[in-house]
């Protein structure tokens, strides 16, 4: 589903965030990917959806070498691609309805449609009783599950999460990473960037270390499956 | 997969509805944003306003002037002053010879008692004109070119008439209508360059007001373009912003003008009762309103339009 070959990427300035990395990720797998910070986690992440491009190598999404994506094509790419960040990136301004409903506005779905997803996907999260509500009024935990269902409003055959438990105390994390677990068991490839070690070994899935750059472990470890 | 899903269900009309709502969304979502900052917008709007109100005005003014000495310009009429020497028989026979010419509309007889008769009338002269032994005064045939002559063809005719043995002199009552109408394309000319500098302002204060209100939505835009939006979808909410600001300020020209030439309704009508004249001020008609919102809207669209062009690009989410 997602392939890394030889990818470089090489920031203006010098620094080297990715050195040759090659990886594959199958359809309907999760990954965690680990590493201390400036390990390259989130560059690699970032390559996915074409936020940033790779010096050298290719990056290979569902079968679309991304080196080759048209600029106008990399919205519908994105669409297919739901992405979740450590600070949220909520709209502020609206409601959590008009979070969760802009991924399916923007792809073109048809409004009598929208009411019934975005309802089931703050179902998915259990944030039902919250639609109205402005995420500046949500906990830490609650902001992460509306960022959530606005990933996975779409369905997405891709799933993508940054440090998606780095403000959230222990509880909420596994709470969280529960919520991704299920998503992925019904097909949705997830991969996941985080350094909470203990619980990723807890939950057990194939597990990628990076250090400066370069894959340095990759395997499943420990877990209860 | 979600993308094939609204398309199975009756293509086309999907499609239409969604691109309607879509459409629907921004125009609305943006009239709501201006109508909620309604200080700033308003004053935006003010400036545009205005910027269109001012030609606008002008141009009605110029279009009033031309309405009322186009009467004038259409009666262009040449006296014959003829010599002292032809009798009354052969002035009336020359003005029935004349009647009769395709190019001559009328001819009207000036006889030297009554041309007599008008100067002490008009010059206040009375007394002294009773001590003159004869009448100096010329007999004097009016014409009337036919109408709608171009001004060339009249000239050719007054050549014509100058021919005339009986003929002394000719005078064209027309040299000063025609310098009027100079003036006239003149400051017609001016106004449109005043036009279009005017408009240039409304398309760079529009533009400036989207892109700083592009600016103020930078995170919104990041976060859009990071959940799959094309340009074209980030794009839509700033164009409806700059075609509401040009409809807003198009709709405050017209209250402008208006209100203006309500102002001026009455002194002008004592003037022109003054001239013996019914003329009344025109004001803007429903095409001149149409004309004014639909160029407020064109320029508002165009400033937003450049704005977008060079500043969304530039944003990129990371």
């Amino acid at each position: 589903m997602i392939r890394f070959d030889g990818v470089s990427k090489r920031y203006p300035g010098g620094h080297e965030a990715l050195k040759s990395v090659t990886l594959e990720v199958d359809q309907g797998e999760m990954v965690f990917v680990t590493g201390h910070s400036g390990a390259g986690k989130s560059t690699l992440l970032k390559l996915i959806p074409l936020l940033e491009r790779p010096t050298r190598g290719q990056v290979i999404v569902a079968g679309v070498n991304l080196g080759r994506l048209r600029r106008y094509r990399i919205p519908h790419l994105r669409r297919r691609i739901g992405m979740i960040f450590q600070n949220h990136r909520l709209l502020y301004d609206r409601t959590v309805y008009d979070n969760v409903a802009l991924p399916l506005i923007i792809s073109g779905v048809r409004p009598r449609e929208v009411g019934r997803r975005v309802r089931a996907a703050l179902d998915k999260v259990n944030l039902l009783d919250k639609e109205q509500a402005f995420p500046i009024t949500l906990s830490g935990g609650e902001q992460q599950r509306v960022g959530i269902a606005r990933a996975v409003v779409t369905r997405p055959p891709v799933l993508l999460a940054d440090e998606p438990t780095g403000n959230l105390d222990p509880e909420l994390s596994e709470e969280i990473m529960r919520l991704f677990a299920q998503f992925n068991r019904v097909g949705v490839t997830t991969v996941i960037c985080s350094h909470d070690l203990a619980l990723i070994n807890r939950l057990g899935h194939r597990h990628v270390t990076l250090a400066e750059g370069a894959v340095i472990d990759d395997g499943v470890m420990g877990g209860e499956r | 997969m979600n993308r094939a899903q609204p398309r199975r269900q009756g293509r086309v009309s999907g499609a239409l509805e969604v691109y309607l709502s879509n459409h629907g969304r921004s125009a609305v979502g943006a009239l709501g944003r201006l109508v909620r900052g309604w200080l700033p917008s308003g004053m935006t709007a003010g400036v545009i306003g205005i910027a269109l109100a001012l030609p606008a005005a002008f141009l009605l003014a110029l279009g009033n002037l031309q309405s009322v000495t186009s009467g004038w310009g259409g009666q262009a009429q040449a006296s014959l002053f003829l010599h002292q020497d032809v009798d009354q028989a052969a002035y009336r026979k020359l003005a029935g010879q004349l009647g009769e010419d395709a190019d001559i509309r009328a001819v009207k007889v000036i006889t030297p008692k009554e041309a007599m008769a008008e100067f002490q009338r008009l010059s206040g002269f009375s007394d002294a004109l009773d001590l003159l032994d004869e009448n100096p005064l010329p007999p004097v045939l009016v014409v009337r070119p036919r109408r709608g002559m171009q001004p060339g063809a009249i000239e050719g005719l007054v050549d014509r008439l100058k021919g005339l043995p009986q003929v002394d002199r000719v005078r064209l009552d027309q040299q000063w209508v025609k310098r009027l109408h100079a003036i006239m394309d003149l400051a017609g000319r001016g106004i449109w360059v005043i036009a279009g500098l005017l408009a240039l302002t409304v398309v760079m204060v529009v533009g400036n007001t989207i892109r700083l209100d592009i600016e103020n939505r930078r995170e919104e835009i990041v976060i859009t373009k990071l959940i799959g939006a094309t340009d074209a979808f980030i794009r839509r909410p700033f164009l409806y912003e700059g075609l509401w600001y040009g409809i807003g300020g198009g709709l405050l020209a017209c209250i402008l003008v208006e209100a203006g030439l309500w102002l001026l309704s009455t002194p002008s009508r004592q003037l022109a009762e003054l001239y013996g004249s019914g003329f009344r001020l025109e004001g803007l008609g429903g095409l001149d309103t149409l004309t004014l919102l639909a160029c407020g809207a064109l320029l508002g669209w165009a400033g937003s339009w450049l704005a977008v062009g060079r500043h969304l690009a530039a944003i990129e989410p990371r």
